[in-house]
C-alpha cells in the first residue's frame, strides 16, 4: 500500500509518525526548526522583548562595546544593537515568510498548468522560464527597485515573482510524471474537469516538493532582501534591516566598532542555516528524489 | 561539432528574444513614466534636459511597440545600446570596458570554489559517513548561509584593525600591472568562490557517491587499480558532468554575487557600473547591463553545454 502512496501522504497517514521520523533521522533538522522558531518568536515579540527602542538615540552610550547593559554594544547614535537586531529579525521573518509563500504559490500555478496541460503552453512557458532564469535575482531586484523605488511591498511582490517563476520548473516536473499515473486517468475517463483534476488529484500528490520549496525559499528571499538592504536599495531607514545594519553609517563606524559588523551578520547566518538545515530534513523525509538538488 | 554548434546557436535565438522582451516590459513599462520618476526626484540626469528632450532622447513618443523595434534593431544591426543619460557616452562601450573586469572577477572565484570544493567533495564522498564526511558537510552547509557581503565586510575591517592592512582601492587593469591587479582582485573572488563552494561541494560529494557504486568502479578496484587512478580517472570524470551543468546554472549567482562583491572591494566592473547608473538612475545604461549580464548568462550555459563532449565519449558520438 505504502508502495502507491505518494510520500506526504504517506507520511500524513502516519500522522504523528513524521515528526517522530524528523526527530529520530534528522536531530540537526529539528535544531533548525527549533531555530527558526526561536527567531520568529523573536521577531514577533520584539516590542515586549527588545531591551531598548531600536530607534532609541542615547549620545552618551555612543559606540560602545558589548556589555551586560548592551549585550551585542552600541552604534554611532547610541542606539542598542541587540534591540536593532531583534526587530531586524521582525523585518527579515516578515520579508522572508510573505515572499516565499508568495513566490510558492506562484510556482505551484505555473509548474501545474504548464506540466498538466505539456503541448504548446508547456512549450512558451518553459521557453519562457528559460529566459527568466538567465537574470540574476539580485540583477532584477535591482533593476525592478530602481524603477519602482524602496519599500517593502516592491521587495515581497518582486522577490515572489522573481523566485516563483524560476521554482515553476521543480513543480513541474513533479506534475509531468503524477500527470501518467492510473488515478488520473481515471478521472480524466470518468469526465472529470481540467480545474477538478488538478485541484482533487494533482495538486495532493505534488505537495512534497511544494512544501520542499517553500522551506528552501525562506532562506534563499531573506540572504536576497539583506543584501538588496546592503545596498541600500532594500527597505528605506530607520527600519533596522540586517542587510541594511551592514551599510550606511554602519559601514563607516565599523572600524571604530568591528561588533557592528559581526552582530547583523551572525543572525543573517544563523537564521539561513537554521531554515536550510530544516529544509534540508524536510526534503530528505518528504521527497527523496530532490535529494542533493540544491 | 560546428553543425552543432550552429543548431545550438539557432535554438537560443526565441530565448533571446524573451530575454529583450523582458529586459524592455521590466525597465520601460513598469514605472508608467519614467519621466515624470525622473523629474520627481530631481535626479542630476533630468535636471539638465527639458521633458521633451527626454522624451525624445529615451523614444517615449512612440508607441510601445515601436519603441521596443527601435530599441532591438539599434541592437542588431549597429550594435548600439543607446548613450548613457549623464556622461552621453555609448553604453556599449562602457560595457565593453567593464565586462572583462566582471569576467575575470568571476574566473576566480569559479577557480576558487572549485579548488575548495572538488577535493573536499571526493574526500566527503570516499570516507562517506566517517567524522571528516560530517565535518566537510557541515562546513559546507554553513558556507551556504554565510552571506558573501558579510563575508567581504568582514574580510575588509578585521585585518584593517588587527594589522593596519587593507585591500588596495585605486584600480589596475590585469594588463597594466598584473601584480597590482591580483593583490586587488584575489581576495574577492576568494570571497565569492566561497559562496560558490558549497553547492559544488555538496554536488561533487552526490554525484561520487553515486559513481563509485557502479560496475565499473568495482572493475576498476578489482584490476588492481590505485585509489588515485581510481577515483581520478575512472569516477570523477563521470561525477563531473552534473557538476559542470551546476557551474553553468550558477552562472546567475556569480554575476549577482559580482554585484556586491564589486560594491565592497570598489572594482569598476559591470556590477558598479549597474550600481552607480541606478543612483542616477540612467535609465539606458540599466538596460544595457541588465540585457548583457543575461545574454552572458545564456552564452555560458551553452559553452557549458558543449564542454560536455569533453568530459563524455558519449555525448561526442551523438553530436
Amino acid at each position: 500500500m505504502s508502495a502507491v502512496l505518494p510520500p506526504l501522504a504517506a507520511a500524513k497517514a502516519q500522522g504523528q509518525g513524521f515528526w517522530i521520523r524528523l526527530w529520530r533521522e534528522k536531530p540537526l533538522g529539528v535544531a533548525g526548526a527549533i531555530g527558526l522558531l526561536l527567531f520568529l518568536v523573536c521577531g514577533v515579540l520584539a516590542d515586549s522583548i527588545s531591551p531598548y527602542g531600536f530607534n532609541e538615540i542615547a549620545p552618551i552610550d555612543r559606540m560602545q562595546p558589548p556589555s551586560w547593559a548592551h549585550w551585542f554594544g552600541t552604534d554611532n547614535l547610541g542606539r542598542d544593537m541587540l534591540s536593532r537586531c531583534l526587530y531586524g529579525a521582525r523585518l527579515s521573518v516578515i520579508i522572508g515568510c510573505t515572499a516565499a509563500v508568495l513566490a510558492t504559490v506562484i510556482s505551484a500555478l505555473i509548474g501545474i498548468v504548464s506540466g498538466y496541460f505539456g503541448g504548446k503552453v508547456d512549450l512558451a512557458v518553459q521557453r519562457f522560464v528559460d529566459a527568466w532564469m538567465s537574470f540574476p535575482d539580485l540583477v532584477v531586484l535591482i533593476v525592478v527597485v530602481s524603477v519602482l523605488g524602496p519599500g517593502m511591498p516592491q521587495i515581497i511582490g518582486t522577490l515572489g515573482l522573481l523566485l516563483g517563476i524560476g521554482g515553476s520548473r521543480i513543480v513541474r516536473s513533479a506534475v509531468v510524471s503524477v500527470r501518467e499515473h492510473m488515478y488520473v486517468h481515471a478521472a480524466q475517463s470518468i469526465g472529470a474537469g481540467a480545474p477538478r483534476i488538478l485541484w482533487r488529484h494533482v495538486l495532493p500528490n505534488v505537495m512534497a516538493p511544494i512544501i520542499v520549496l517553500l522551506t528552501t525559499r525562506v532562506g534563499t528571499v531573506i540572504l536576497a532582501e539583506s543584501g538588496l538592504s546592503f545596498l541600500g536599495l532594500g527597505v528605506p531607514p530607520p527600519a533596522p534591516t540586517w542587510g541594511g545594519l551592514l551599510s550606511g553609517s554602519g559601514r563607516t563606524y565599523m572600524f571604530q566598532g568591528p561588533w557592528l559588523v559581526v552582530a547583523p551578520g551572525l543572525c543573517l547566518t544563523l537564521l539561513v542555516y537554521a531554515t536550510n538545515v530544516f529544509g534540508d530534513a524536510l526534503r530528505d523525509l518528504l521527497d527523496p528524489r530532490m535529494r542533493g538538488s540544491r | 561539432m560546428g553543425a552543432y554548434v550552429a543548431r545550438r546557436l539557432l535554438a537560443l535565438l526565441p530565448t533571446l528574444v524573451l530575454a529583450s522582451i523582458i529586459v524592455f516590459v521590466t525597465v520601460r513599462l513598469i514605472p508608467g513614466d519614467v519621466i515624470d520618476l525622473m523629474l520627481s526626484q530631481n535626479d542630476v540626469s533630468a535636471d539638465r534636459k527639458s521633458r521633451e528632450q527626454l522624451i525624445t532622447l529615451l523614444g517615449l513618443d512612440l508607441p510601445i511597440w515601436q519603441q521596443y523595434g527601435r530599441w532591438v534593431s539599434g541592437i542588431v544591426l549597429h550594435g548600439d545600446l543607446g548613450a548613457s543619460l549623464w556622461q552621453g557616452t555609448s553604453v556599449a562601450s562602457m560595457l565593453l570596458a567593464r565586462l572583462p573586469v566582471t569576467f575575470e572577477l568571476g574566473a576566480i572565484a569559479l577557480v576558487v570554489g572549485l579548488v575548495i570544493a572538488l577535493p573536499i567533495g571526493v574526500y566527503s564522498a570516499m570516507r562517506q559517513d566517517t567524522r571528516g564526511d560530517y565535518l566537510a558537510r557541515s562546513f559546507s552547509i554553513l558556507l551556504l548561509a554565510v552571506p558573501s557581503f558579510w563575508l567581504g565586510t568582514m574580510v575588509v575591517v578585521f585585518p584593517s584593525i588587527w594589522w593596519g592592512w587593507s585591500p588596495p582601492i585605486e584600480y589596475a587593469q590585469f594588463a597594466e600591472s598584473p601584480a597590482t591587479n591580483l593583490k586587488q582582485m584575489l581576495l574577492p573572488g576568494a570571497v565569492l568562490g566561497a559562496a560558490l563552494s558549497a553547492i559544488t561541494m555538496r554536488l561533487t560529494r552526490t554525484m561520487m557517491l553515486e559513481v563509485l557504486r557502479q560496475d565499473y568502479i568495482r572493475t576498476a578496484w578489482a584490476k588492481g587499480l590505485s585509489e588515485r587512478l581510481v577515483i581520478v580517472r575512472h569516477a570523477l570524470r563521470n561525477a563531473m558532468i552534473p557538476v559542470v551543468t551546476l557551474i553553468g546554472l550558477q552562472a546567475p549567482l556569480l554575476i549577482g554575487g559580482a554585484v556586491i562583491i564589486e560594491q565592497i572591494f570598489v572594482i569598476p566592473g559591470m556590477g558598479l557600473l549597474l550600481l552607480d547608473a541606478v543612483q542616477q538612475r540612467d535609465y539606458p545604461v540599466i538596460t544595457g547591463v541588465f540585457l548583457m549580464v543575461g545574454v552572458a548568462v545564456m552564452l555560458i550555459n551553452l559553452l557549458v553545454d558543449l564542454s560536455y563532449g569533453l568530459l563524455d565519449p558519449k555525448v561526442r558520438v551523438k553530436t
